[in-house]
């Protein structure tokens, strides 16, 4: 049976279950069922439409059946229904762990309908193939995160959400500012056809300047030197499964769109944009290495690490070879998956010590040996040791560095690497070595266990990710041969 | 102190029927003209919300007894079902149909699911915008 719509019910499933939540309002236990089966249903939907791209190519519809560059196109390759069902993935674990520790109070204020309305965004973002819908779906997705960043109303939450809708609003304000001076020039919106319009007139200078444009758009939400300033505090105001998603999702869309936009428009002045794009890459990693090791806050040190993983993905990306491309897809989805357990991992970390200053830790393995050696193999994961999943995509981003002769960038992406080990094994050092420093406080060990379920299972997919990669390759070869050649993209859009 | 609104209590129950039935006006002049759910939906939120001005919230809520969060969440559903109808004819999401009847009392019209569409963004419109006003203006 062929389904036109198959790519659009990743967008569209979430988008009802959010609805239909918003009738039960008081009854948590419903809201609880129906996320759980909204979400089953879309990782159903997702992976059927993963299977239908491998085997029948890239999908697309138009909407409203209008022909293709004047419509809104959604376009389905490898890299973005890959990228919609590890967030798929993500979700159902950071939701599942919600049960036991959100707290009902914010359950009972549209906790769940704010997430599957984000989880519609984000998915909408990966798969739209138009510019300006790209940026309705970034509406979206934000206006459910100003939700979940002040859901609760905690002081400082109240503090850090004026700043992140603050930042927000400007580099939306940005963006639309962008795509008004492409349309301008270009004439479209259409992304495949933008892609045909920048290659007929040879990319001239004003094409280059609104790339560097897009870039400081994507580069706001997705956390790139310098424009990190306000993710670290941002995101460590909301409680623990809020930071996961977060952290695991929202500055990914603003890699995807990056990787998109620098693979598919603004491919012939590379000298100058992916130059530019690799020399902000690599001052990403030094100054989230800087501030992975300054903290001795779990969250901070964790949420450094995300400005890392983007900086080593884009440097991927700048590479502009098959290597660096595939790298920087198969990284990509590591990261989201190893930082949705790492947060998940110290948030049942914070939980049993009630703390998350790591001085005032010690001694945890003793009482909670699951949790240490758990969150151990996630920490080796994240660092990339053979054979777990950080590993294949830091070895093919190398790859692709020495082949475009950027050696310098892949010693500083191995460097870096040792730093990441060194942060992340100083938690284990500090929280699970030694004595203990204070008195435990009582949990609930029902409580605990329900937490470390998700944990368990999101490090064991992490681990089958990496283990399992030779299987999974062809996949990303898939995805990165679409961003290596737009023609194939172009085709696949403006077929007839 | 106790403030004098005869006047404007006395037009503005009036003047809501006017605005309202205005607004169900433009709401089906829209889509070949201008107008549609969004507008409409506006123009009803005015009209509510100029009695709001001369009552006050209680008695809104009083007179509107409905659960506004309800309401956005049914204007979503009929919109998103309207726009997903094309899911079950495999034609491309969105794409909508339209067709004339001859109908007593109308005469000949035009029919358009676009205008259940349109009805969905019309309840989405006045459901979440008094749901806004009703919470920022609920607070004294």
């Amino acid at each position: 049976m062929n389904m036109i719509n198959l790519l659009l019910f990743p967008i569209i499933i979430p988008f009802f279950f959010a609805m239909i939540l918003m009738f039960f309002k008081e009854q948590v236990v419903v809201q609880r069922v129906l996320t759980l089966i909204g979400l089953a249903l879309s990782l159903v939907a997702s992976f059927w439409l993963i299977a239908t791209v491998k085997t029948e190519g890239i999908q697309t519809v138009t909407l409203g059946s209008w022909p293709a560059p004047f419509g809104i196109t959604m376009v389905s390759d490898m890299f973005s229904a890959l990228l919609v069902t590890t967030t798929i993935i993500i979700t159902i674990f950071v939701v599942i762990y919600s049960f036991s520790s959100i707290g009902v109070e914010r359950e009972r204020f549209f906790y769940y309908p704010a997430i599957l309305f984000m989880i519609t965004g984000i998915n909408g973002a990966f798969t739209t193939g138009d510019i300006f819908n790209m940026f309705v779906f970034f509406e979206v997705l934000l206006i459910a995160s100003y939700l979940l960043i002040v859901l609760g109303g905690e002081k400082r939450q109240l503090r850090e959400s004026i700043k992140y809708i603050l930042v927000n609003v400007i580099s939306s304000a940005i963006f639309v500012i962008a795509v008004a001076y492409l349309y301008s020039i270009i004439g479209t919106l259409n992304m495949a056809d933008i892609s045909v319009k920048i290659a007929e007139i040879n990319q001239p200078g004003i094409i280059s300047v609104i790339a560097i444009l897009f870039l400081i758009v994507f580069g706001i939400k997705g956390a790139i030197f310098p424009l990190y300033f306000w993710l670290p505090n941002s995101y460590a105001a909301p409680p623990i499964p809020i930071l996961a998603l977060f952290g695991a999702l929202l500055t990914k869309v603003g890699v995807y769109a990056i990787t998109r936009t620098y693979t598919l428009f603004f491919v012939h002045d590379i000298g100058f944009t992916h130059q530019f794009l690799m020399v902000l890459a690599l001052l990403t990693i030094i100054a989230g290495c800087i501030g992975a090791l300054a903290y001795f806050d779990l969250k901070q040190i964790i949420i450094y690490n995300i400005i890392i993983a983007v900086g080593v993905i884009l440097f991927g990306v700048a590479q502009m070879n098959t290597s660096g491309l595939e790298g920087a897809v198969y990284y990509l989805l590591h990261d989201m998956l190893i930082k949705g357990a790492l947060f998940v991992l110290i948030g049942i970390i914070i939980y049993a010590t009630g703390t998350s200053n790591l001085r005032e830790m010690g001694g945890l393995i003793k009482t909670h040996a699951t949790l240490g050696w758990t969150y151990l193999i996630a920490a080796f994961g994240l660092a990339g040791i053979p054979p777990l999943s950080g590993f294949i995509g830091k070895v093919l981003i190398t790859k692709g560095a020495f082949e475009a002769d950027h050696v310098i960038g892949s010693i500083i992406i191995l460097a870096s690497s040792l730093v990441v080990l060194l942060s992340v094994i100083r938690i284990f050092i500090y929280a699970f070595w030694g004595p203990q420093k204070n008195e435990l406080p009582v949990r609930d060990q029902r409580t605990y266990r329900q937490m470390m379920f998700p944990a368990i299972m999101l490090v064991l997919i992490t681990v089958a990710y990496g283990v399992g990669a030779e299987w999974l390759m062809p996949y990303m070869t898939d995805a990165a041969n679409v961003l290596a050649d737009p023609s194939i993209y172009i085709n696949a859009v403006l077929k007839e | 102190m106790k403030t004098n609104d005869v006047i404007l209590q006395t037009t503005a129950k009036v003047v809501f029927f006017i605005i309202f039935l205005f607004s169900i006006h433009i709401f089906f002049a829209g889509h070949y003209a201008p107008g549609g759910g969004f507008v409409g939906g506006l123009l009803t939120t005015g009209a509510i919300v100029l009695l709001l001005l001369a009552f006050d919230l209680r008695t809104i809520q009083q007179i509107l007894p409905f659960n506004f969060t309800i309401m956005t969440a049914i204007g979503l559903l009929l919109a998103l079902g309207t726009a997903a109808g094309s899911i079950f004819f495999n034609v491309p999401f969105f794409t909508h149909a339209f067709s004339d009847f001859d109908l007593p009392l109308f005469g000949h019209t035009s029919l358009h699911t676009a205008m259940l569409f349109d009805s969905g963004v019309y309840l989405v419109v006045v459901g979440s915008a008094i749901t806004i006003i009703q919470s920022i203006g609920g607070d004294d």
